[in-house]
């Protein structure tokens, strides 16, 4: 075929992974007891498409191990296998590994072999439990299909294949000829024909199919290429695939749903010193960078394209109205020109949130996961728990769906494993048995929130400080209120855990989660009630791309402040500030003391600036629950600004996150408020942890 | 300095140099001197407009510029090779050139005194740069060239203009 299948390969990735998923919930939901039909269809439909899939992009070995899958999945969609517990098991670790192999299909590297033989047993053993007597045979055949040349056997010189069309194969648009051109691209072939099917003339039907044939293939190749070239005609013909070795004998391989005729007896295979197998395609050959994946594609609803493409429709009109309009301009036409620029800013307004909207895609994205890991994690840690999902069609950038991810299950599994306690701790406490995570996801305030709530055994605030205070972390003399106190799970090295588990308790988690989160401009708050739970709450930015900015001069230069940031912007009077050890200043708003950070001394601006604290104004800003004053000249106005990369063509600035541009075309520079107070050297905890640590 | 008349010179060239297509090389001035830059690598020659200062930069990073929307660092040429700043006139113009850095192309704005013209590899003597000793900055001189006229012209090697390090280095000495 000229057609170049690897074009398509993403698709089939994107498409099997989303399969995957559909599997993997469909998996979860199902009730052994009760059986919803259109469930079990649904998972079926899912493995058949990644079987058909895999097995037109030559991945054989996923569709061989889907197939096997598929089948036990076809008999209880039949109703003629019962659904047990120990099948669903069976089948979401066969899920598991599945998402494996493509994944090494996808990105390369070494496909971990053993354990899919080892899935595929277990998935034989589930099939057979039926009918125990055909676990012998089925046990056999999957060693001598793979290790053709096993020890104590004639090595496998080529196949033997008797394919027997059904009549109306041709009529489902196969043709046998190019099955037949097929098998011959895999090597030397001898094709016999069978004319005994052909009927008088008076009787012939021209569509029907009525030939068959007896293939041999001298060529020791995989089974599944001889496999793949039937995929599509499995159940329009009766096929048999024998194996023949060099010594003359051939096997059948048992266990084949689609093999229906009877082995015919052959003629002798001719002798042939066995070629090696060529070489077994291994993720490696399918050179696609993890980058790639990454990068990946969007799937968009057709709505929102529609709507995009009104919108530009619209755009277009507008521009020509107001190209005709500039043509022959009189005065009096300025009233409709006026018109048209706020037609045409109203335009670019939607517009712009009509390409953001495709960005978006609901958190169920990253909340999908989540009931397999509280189902697994509660098995294994032998607690009930019950997961309570809201929320999940909240839209989130994608980039956040993306990140957010890794330490949502960090989260998760914290609660797990620390919150909620055994069932017996539960009683003795009085609470129900079963303790309750909730995930909450929702918008407020230009925010997304994630909520992650539990109604376990909640933060020792007391204990948290003792080990802050054990680990150094913390000076015994300092008096921290409880919010403080719960924030020092976030500090790096900390770890209350009292025996290391699997699950979690290594002590790197808390502040990796609340790095990534900041990195994608939101933060984490944590609340806590000893013996009633914990509330964790997560915001985040609606978008990555734009942001709300307060514009401030500084000197002759202007700056964007990311509103989030910012509490309150006051002007000083000289009797809030203070002087702290002679040189840092400080003022006092309200009952706090907040360090004053000069902009244009952190950032040396040249031109002439406001010196006198009075004169200008004072920003308070808040990042990373450190407040400070930002002392700017001016503010000059807000904006929705859009945020440009300073590191494509530059670098990294301390200070400044990026760039964006300006309404007359000029660069101003988007402040990292956490920089900016580092740069202000006004963090003092910071420094003294450095030296403590 | 014109390109048009530059393309005829080379078609005029070009049976005599066979397939070997004479490259072309964008010069200019700084404190008197011409150096010359591979067209090819030339994006964009803009009047100087003033910049978006970098805060706490190395002081030859003049700043930031809008090039159609991305963010781009605009580079003094002179301040590179360690000569003495001087004020921009209405001549001074920001040379935008593309350089390969590792695994991807940077935009950087470079800003000269003047631009001069546009000459044909064919037209002039490429010898090898000679070494100054460590005191004077020529790792960046690709080599010399010598025009029909007799003038001397430095060919830059866009690549390995010092600006690798101009975000970094600067961040590191900072952050301490």
């Amino acid at each position: 075929m000229s057609i170049d299948m690897a074009q398509f390969h993403q698709v089939f990735f994107e498409e099997s992974f989303e399969g995957l998923d559909i599997m993997e919930s469909g998996l979860l939901d199902m009730d052994p007891g009760a059986v919803d039909s259109e469930q079990i269809n649904a998972i079926f439909r899912a493995a058949h498409s990644i079987k058909g899939g895999a097995g037109t992009f030559g991945f054989g070995e996923i569709s061989n191990f889907t197939h096997t899958m598929e089948t036990l999945l076809d008999e209880m969609r039949d109703g003629r296998r019962e659904i047990t517990t120990d099948a669903v098991d069976v089948l979401l670790k066969s899920v598991d590994v599945l998402r494996d192999m493509l994944t090494v299909a996808q990105d390369g590297g070494e496909l971990d072999q053993s354990s899919v033989d080892a899935q595929s047993r277990e998935l034989k053993r589930v099939l057979d439990n039926r009918a125990p007597g055909q676990s012998q045979a089925a046990d056999e055949t999957p060693e001598s299909a793979d290790g053709a040349d096993d020890d104590g056997k004639a090595p496998l010189i080529g196949w033997h294949v008797v394919f027997r069309p059904h009549a109306h194969m041709m009529r489902t648009g196969n043709d046998p000829l190019r099955l037949l051109r097929e098998f011959h691209a895999l090597g030397e072939t001898r094709v016999v024909c069978d004319i005994s099917g052909v009927p008088p003339f008076h009787e012939y039907e021209p569509e029907d199919a009525v030939l068959s044939w007896d293939i041999h293939l001298d060529e020791p190749v995989e089974k599944y290429q001889v496999q793949e070239i039937f995929d599509w005609v499995e159940d329009d013909c009766d096929l048999a695939i024998m194996e023949v070795y060099a010594d003359g004998v051939e096997s059948a391989p048992a266990g084949e749903p689609s093999q229906k005729a009877a082995p015919k007896p052959t003629g002798k295979p001719e002798l042939k010193l066995a070629e090696p197998p060529p070489e077994r395609r291994k993720g490696g050959d399918r050179r696609q960078k993890k980058a790639a994946t990454s990068a990946g594609s969007i799937r968009v609803d057709v709505p929102k394209i529609d709507s995009l493409i009104n919108m530009v429709g619209e755009l277009v009109i507008t521009q020509s109205m107001l190209s005709m309009l500039g043509e022959d301009f009189q005065h009096e036409d300025l009233p409709k020109l006026l018109e048209g620029l706020a037609q045409l800013e109203r335009h670019t307004r939607e517009l712009q949130e009509s390409v953001m909207q495709i960005r978006m895609m609901p958190i169920s994205f990253t909340f999908s996961r989540f009931p397999r890991l509280v189902r697994d994690l509660s098995t294994k840690l032998g607690k009930k728990i019950e997961l309570k999902m809201n929320g999940e069609s909240t839209e989130v950038d994608k980039t956040v769906i993306e990140k957010i991810g890794d330490p949502l299950v960090h989260l998760v599994r914290n609660s797990l494993d620390h919150g909620i306690e055994t069932p017996e701790v539960r009683r003795a406490a009085g609470k129900p048995e079963t303790g309750t995570v909730e995930l909450n996801a929702y918008h407020k305030g230009g925010n997304i929130i994630i909520e992650i709530k539990d109604d376990g055994k909640g933060l020792d605030g007391d204990l948290l400080f003792r080990k802050a205070v054990e680990k150094g972390l913390v000076r015994e003399d300092e008096t921290l209120t409880d919010q403080q106190k719960f924030e020092l799970i976030f500090m790096p090295g900390f770890s209350t855990a009292e025996k290391i588990s699997d699950v979690s308790g290594r002590g790197v988690g808390m502040d990796v989660v609340r790095k990534n989160i900041n990195e994608l401009g939101g933060s984490i708050e944590i609340d806590s009630e000893l013996g009633v739970g914990t509330d964790i709450v997560i915001r985040l930015p609606l978008t990555l791309a734009i942001l709300d900015g307060q514009v401030v001069r500084v000197g002759d230069e202007t700056y964007i402040v990311p509103l989030v940031s910012i509490l309150e912007s006051i002007q000083v009077r000289p009797e809030m500030i203070n002087l702290v050890g002679g040189k840092g200043e400080a003022f006092k708003l309200r009952d706090e003391y907040l360090p004053i950070v000069r902009m244009h001394e952190v950032f040396d601006v040249p031109s002439e600036h406001v010196e006198e604290l009075t004169e200008g104004l004072l920003v308070i800003v808040e990042a990373e629950g450190h407040k400070c004053g930002l002392f700017v000249d001016d503010l000059l106005g807000q904006h929705q600004v859009v945020i440009k990369s300073l590191e494509e063509n530059y670098g990294s600035v301390e200070g400044v996150s990026g760039a964006t541009i300006l309404g007359d075309g000029s660069v101003a520079l988007i402040l990292d408020i956490t920089g900016v107070i580092r740069l202000g050297g006004n963090r003092p905890e910071d420094f003294r942890l450095q030296r403590t640590a | 300095m014109s390109t048009e008349t530059a393309t005829a010179e080379t078609l005029d060239i070009a049976p005599r140099a066979g397939e070997q297509e004479g490259r072309q090389y964008l010069t200019f001035d700084v404190a008197g001197e011409t150096y010359g830059v591979d067209i090819l690598r030339v994006q964009e020659i803009r009047g100087w407009e003033p910049v978006t200062r970098i805060p706490n930069a190395h002081e030859c990073v003049r700043g930031v510029l809008n090039l159609r929307g991305a963010i781009v660092p605009v580079y003094d040429l002179r301040l590179m090779l360690e000569l003495d700043w001087v004020a921009y006139d209405p001549e001074t113009v920001v040379i935008i050139i593309k350089v390969r850095q590792g695994d991807s192309d940077k935009h950087v704005g470079i800003i000269v005194d003047a631009v001069s013209d546009v000459i044909n590899e064919l037209d002039i003597e490429i010898s090898n740069s000679p070494s100054f000793g460590e005191h004077i900055k020529t790792e960046f001189i690709a080599s010399l060239a010598t025009e029909k006229s007799g003038g001397m012209v430095m060919l830059l090697d866009a690549d390995r203009l010092p600006i690798a390090g101009a975000g970094d280095d600067d961040e590191d000495t900072d952050a301490d």
